[in-house]
């Protein structure tokens, strides 16, 4: 009889617990990460292991915008691209960036779809974005990754101002976008 | 950059560039729908970032004299001025046109995804103006 009460017991409270996750915490969940969350958490906590493993081994600091300023500096004898924090790590830099290739094209071949991978962007918005995209990162010295993880993840406040100010404007520039209808 | 450097930072990208994948980053479409409050991923993704970063970036300077292949831990200066705010607010307008940051339009290409390739001449021409420009601020 015991084992009986302690049955319907867990029973009771495994339905109650199902209701409670389905109503107020998966329902949640589901709304806020509709397509799951679980690679968003996994994928975020790699790229931290990555930015983390370059520290460890060679003290090195990588945001990705500066790359983008720093290969100028192999071609263009512009006093700007020749200052000694570009060209003396315009090397490790570039070989960063095709480390980051390399980790995607293998993520690709073991787990991704067979076709490659599209947008439906137009090339224009990809075209535009792009350009101010690199003004701005390279004006502000750090973009997602330089300000958002290595700036944070070095207690800048200066960072957590950029962040802030920089997601103020992505929130305005695509909901503008939708609203506007250019895309979706 | 030692040959035994060359490895560390090519595999420490590597890992960057896969996590990118995994979390879907290196579609514009995702990146978008977070600007538009669809999905909160990016939010775990910075997050999960930010968090092993953190821990590295405070402790290992702490625990360790010198990187295993480097001679010194490197800061990231970081200071508040007009151009910080100026940049990033034209940044993230751009972000929010194309869904494309710097990271995911180099590592996107890895994924065979070609139309990147549009953001990533346009980051660099941005890049470009940005040091021109920034010439002819020094000598005016």
């Amino acid at each position: 009889m015991y084992r009986q009460i302690a049955g319907s017991t867990l029973r009771v409270a495994a339905v109650c617990f199902h209701l409670f996750a389905q109503y107020t915490g998966v329902g949640m969940m589901q709304s806020l990460f509709p397509l799951g969350w679980e690679h968003y958490l996994l994928g975020g906590l790699l790229i931290g292991t990555g930015v983390s493993l370059l520290y460890l081994l060679t003290g090195w600091v990588g945001g990705m915008s500066t790359v983008f300023s720093s290969t100028w500096s192999f071609v263009s004898s512009r006093a700007f691209f020749q200052q000694a924090r570009f060209t003396d790590t315009r090397a490790w830099r570039l070989v960063f960036a095709a480390g980051l290739i390399v980790g995607a094209a293998i993520w690709w071949i073991t787990l991704g779809p067979s076709p490659p991978l599209h947008t439906g962007i137009p090339l224009w918005q990809l075209g535009v974005g792009g350009v101010l995209v690199g003004f701005g990162a390279r004006l502000s010295n750090g973009c997602t990754s330089g300000h958002g993880i290595c700036g944070l993840g070095s207690l800048q406040w200066p960072s957590l101002v950029a962040v802030l100010t920089f997601m103020a404007t992505g929130f305005a520039t695509a909901n503008a976008v939708l609203y506007l209808g250019a895309h979706g | 950059m030692t040959s035994k450097q060359f490895l560390a930072v090519l595999a420490s990208g590597a890992l960057f560039g896969f996590g990118l994948a995994v979390s879907t980053m290196v579609s514009p479409e995702v990146v978008l729908s977070f600007l538009r409050f669809q999905d909160f991923g990016l939010m775990l993704v910075m997050g999960g970032a930010v968090c092993v970063t953190v821990i590295t970036y405070q402790w290992a300077p702490r625990v360790m004299r010198r990187p295993m292949l480097g001679d010194h831990f490197a800061h990231r200066p970081s200071v508040m001025d007009r151009d910080t705010l100026v940049g990033a607010a034209i940044f993230g307008a751009g972000w929010g046109l194309c869904g494309v940051c710097p990271g995911p339009a180099i590592a996107g290409l890895g994924t065979g995804n070609m139309a990147l390739l549009v953001a990533l001449g346009g980051i660099a021409v941005g890049a470009y103006v940005q040091g021109w420009l920034a010439d002819q601020r020094t000598k005016a």
